[in-house]
């Protein structure tokens, strides 16, 4: 393994493990804003005690998000120093401009929200949380237009003189194609993770209650104790999981077609399509299919005639083109551009084809899973029911992971089908790592990071956990703070 | 004035931002095992000693977060504007940096999760995560700023050549002692300003004893950076930061906590411009050949990607600027023990199922 890999490593470990907690803090955030609105807008207990339930799960996701986001923002200069070099003009101004924009916006209005309980007024404070969630699309929008630049570049040229890429349409690069198709993809599903984390929390602690209060009275039993309130939440966990579920399919689908376009190769690996399929013959969307690494031969044992046709150009005729072809092409284009950072002949155009043909289908169907539980978790529920299934207790613990490993294989898909760019058709990965950081160094790191960050997940799921199994505080009247005695205790402290 | 010299102040005034701020969640960090002894510094009533380390907590609590991202901006502008500056200085201090990474990780964690749960283990190991967490980044920013205006070995090719060892001269080391004693000071004043009884006083004698070490430092670090690399400029602002650390140490003694914590604010401010003005116009000197120094010209982005930078923080930075003021001036009332609310979690286990009925 030299530099290259471990640094790639590295930098995969620190951001798929970064990346766990993002579409949580996307997604709770938002639906921790609505409970919250709806206490200010109805006084039921239930909105509160909900809001200040999840609120809590919420910052105990949103701090080991936070903590890893500081590594993502040094990780490019300290383990990809040439990368930044060639690209730090077009790729820095987002990044800094997400920070000036975003990483403010949510870290103070965080603050309020957490420490704002009988300090602000309710009005106020409830609508601290949504800038919060404000904060992190605009986080999400600025960091995906980056990361779009590396699928797609644009609004760029390559200058020969500084022997870099120069920004020359900042709004091009804000609206990359790829980034407008990519930004509401990565946001549904966020929503989806944000749902199902609800749901799923809400799901076990519902069926709890209900089966502590067998043996009650049925007409009795949702007033005895906390069913209700749990199986409110677990709906509408669902609806958000399975409406946002849908969106994530509608646009993944746009997404497909974009990526055909503008990365073939990444479309051809994952189907593992290894021959073109000529226009008006159809090509297949393979179920499984066993081949060889270098991209030459295919052995395609399920299969589903013209649908690939179908989700890459819309046309169940349309051509597809196969690795094999792709690769020559690749090679003819890249390969005589006079670039330095693309010429080695030596190149290899094919990403890894398993990973790539792997993640791809596995993000879709752990999406679906996902979906498929917040159906049937609306069927059960419906008309007042409160189900208690032994299996249920399977599907709350399921229905979070899901959607957030969803999130982990379509990055891992998106970023190895990149392969071997670091910015497609500009620079190969190879030729952006940091010459001057040791292999000892990296090491040191990586293998630094990777107990570290085992440690506090450990951590983090036995604190979330404990929080889950305490369930909501009792209701208490909260006062305004023009109401409060300036010398009684703070509502919320460390 | 072209765009890249006002991006090389800019990250002065970012850098300011987060030492002002940062500087005194530093300070409250490492002082957590002294203020939070069990009879305070001066063996006042015999207090809680859970609770008086509660009561520093919370006087950072709803800000440290905001703070820390000051630091953030800081990088993602250096990205931003001087990419080469970023791109050297951020492989070249490698190991620093990753310590620094370490260090805050487990300190923001250590806020956010230690009154999560009870039991005395739990908050004891994450009080140790705040202060090494807080001890460890400011005394590590001390050195790598102090090597950054005293040039580092750099080779043709923008890289840095030196090792680890390279990095931890004796003046470096001195200029991290420095930081930590000044961040130190600003935060027991701080804690001054934002807290009342025993604390408050206890704050206030820290603050006169580091305040007096730190003077010492201070002169000594600045004198030794100022003979080799000052200018008429850098040396005005030593003198401002001086005088501004006198004056906080005499309003400190005096009660007047509001004018000392903008003197150590000042002398903070002063202290960075001091460095950045040694540094001009290089942005990363080279102690191999001054002919291979970053300099703000070599090191910075195009005039267009500068100049969409400069709109666009012209727009945000006054907003910022106000809603961060903004929560400074909600949470502005002083804490006392009596403030803290009874622990929830008392380490009691959880709730058994309730059958009702």
């Amino acid at each position: 393994m030299d530099a290259t890999d471990l640094a790639r490593w590295q930098f995969a470990i620190t951001t798929v493990y970064h990346f766990l907690f993002v579409p949580i803090t996307i997604g709770m955030s938002a639906i921790v804003a609505f409970f919250h609105m709806q206490w200010v807008r109805t006084h039921r207990p239930e909105w509160l005690r909900l809001a200040k339930f999840f609120g809590k799960l919420f910052t105990i996701n949103f701090a080991l998000g936070l903590v890893t986001g500081i590594v993502q923002e040094f990780q490019f200069g300290m383990n990809w120093s040439d990368y930044s070099r060639f690209v730090g003009d077009i790729f820095g101004a987002p990044l800094a401009i997400e920070a000036l924009l975003a990483f403010f916006l949510e870290s103070t209005f965080l603050g309020l929200w957490i420490f704002g309980w009988g300090r602000i007024p309710e009005k106020l404070h409830a609508a601290t949380m949504w800038i919060v969630h404000v904060g992190t699309l605009l986080s999400a929008y600025f960091i995906l237009a980056a990361n779009s630049f590396m699928q797609n570049p644009v609004g760029y040229r390559y200058n020969p003189e500084t022997g870099r890429a120069e920004l020359t349409d900042f709004v091009a690069l804000l609206t990359n194609k790829v980034q407008l198709i990519t930004f509401p993809h990565v946001i549904l599903a966020a929503y989806m993770v944000g749902g199902a984390v609800i749901m799923g929390v809400a799901l076990h602690l519902m069926r709890r209650e209900a089966l502590a209060a067998e043996g009650i009275d049925p007409a009795e039993r949702l007033r005895s104790n906390d069913a209700s309130l749990y199986r409110k939440a677990t709906r509408i966990g669902a609806v958000v999981t399975l409406v946002a579920g849908l969106g994530v399919a509608a646009t993944g689908d746009i997404q497909g077609k974009i990526m055909t376009e503008v990365q073939p190769m990444k479309m051809a690996a994952a189907e593992g399509l290894y021959e073109s399929v000529p226009e008006g013959e159809g090509a297949p969307f393979s179920v499984l299919t066993l081949g060889t690494l270098d991209g030459e031969h295919a052995n395609p044992i399920i299969e589903i005639p013209g649908l690939l046709s179908f989700l890459a150009t819309g046309d169940f005729n349309g051509q597809v083109e196969g690795i094999r072809d792709l690769k020559r092409e690749y090679a003819k284009t890249y390969g005589e551009t006079g670039n330095p950072l693309v010429a080695d002949p030596a190149t290899n155009y094919v990403p890894n084809i398993p990973t790539t043909y792997w993640t791809f289908r596995l993000m879709i169907g752990v999406g679906m899973a996902a979906a498929g539980i917040a159906v049937a978790v609306l069927w059960l529920t419906r008309k007042g029911r409160t189900p208690t299934h032994r299996w249920l207790f399977w599907a709350a613990v399921a229905a979070p992971l899901l959607p957030v490993f969803g999130n982990s294989f379509g990055w891992i898909f998106t970023e190895v089908g990149r392969q071997p760019w670091l910015v497609f058709g500009l620079m190969t990965t190879a030729s952006g790592v940091s010459p001057g950081v040791s292999i000892g160094e990296v090491m040191t790191s990586m293998v630094g990071f990777t107990l570290l960050y085992g440690a506090l997940a450990v951590v983090e799921i036995k604190l979330f956990l404990h929080y889950v199994r305490r369930g909501a505080d009792a209701f208490e009247q909260p006062q305004e703070p023009s109401e409060r005695d300036e010398d009684a205790p703070l509502v919320f402290a460390y | 004035m072209d765009l890249a010299t006002f991006w090389f102040i800019v990250l002065g005034v970012l850098w300011t931002g987060y030492f002002v701020l940062e500087g005194f969640d530093f300070g409250v960090g490492i002082l957590l095992p002294v203020l939070g002894r069990k009879n305070g510094v001066v063996g006042a009533a015999a207090g809680d000693a859970e609770k008086r380390r509660r009561v520093l907590l919370n006087t950072i609590g709803p800000v440290w977060d905001g703070n820390e991202v000051w630091v953030l901006t800081a990088g993602g502008a250096t990205f931003a504007a001087f990419p080469h500056w970023y791109a050297t200085l951020f492989s070249g201090f490698y190991l620093p940096l990753l310590l620094i990474l370490v260090a805050l990780i487990l300190r923001n964690l250590g806020f956010e999760y230690r009154h999560k749960r009870g039991g005395d283990e739990w908050k004891s190991r994450w009080d140790l995560a705040i202060f090494w967490g807080s001890l460890v980044p400011a005394f590590l920013w001390g050195v790598a700023l102090t090597n950054i205006v005293r040039g580092v070995p750099i080779d043709a090719e923008m890289e840095y050549t030196g090792n680890l060892f390279t990095l931890l001269g004796p003046v470096p080391l001195l200029g991290g002692l420095t930081f930590v004693a000044l961040f130190v000071t600003h935060g027991a004043i701080f804690v001054a300003l934002k807290t009342d009884g025993p604390i408050r006083s206890d704050s206030r004698r820290i603050a006169e004893r580091m305040g007096l070490v730190t003077v010492v430092l201070a002169v000594a670090l600045l004198l030794l950076l100022g003979i080799g690399d000052g200018t008429a400029a850098s040396w005005a602002t030593t003198v401002v930061a001086a005088v501004a650390l006198l004056g906080a140490l005499q309003a400190n003694r005096a009660g007047r906590e509001g004018w000392a914590f903008l003197g150590t604010a000042v002398t903070i401010a002063m202290a960075v411009a001091t460095y950045f003005l040694m540094l001009f116009p290089n942005v990363m000197p080279s102690s191999t050949n001054p002919a291979w120094s970053l300099t703000i010209d070599n090191a910075s982005s195009s005039e267009y990607t500068l100049k969409v930078m400069t709109v666009v923080a012209l727009i945000f930075t006054p907003l910022v600027l106000l809603y961060q003021a903004w929560t400074y001036w909600i949470f502005r009332k002083r804490l006392t023990v009596a403030h803290i609310p009874e622990d929830v979690q008392p380490g009691r286990p959880d709730q058994p199922l309730q059958r009702v009925g």
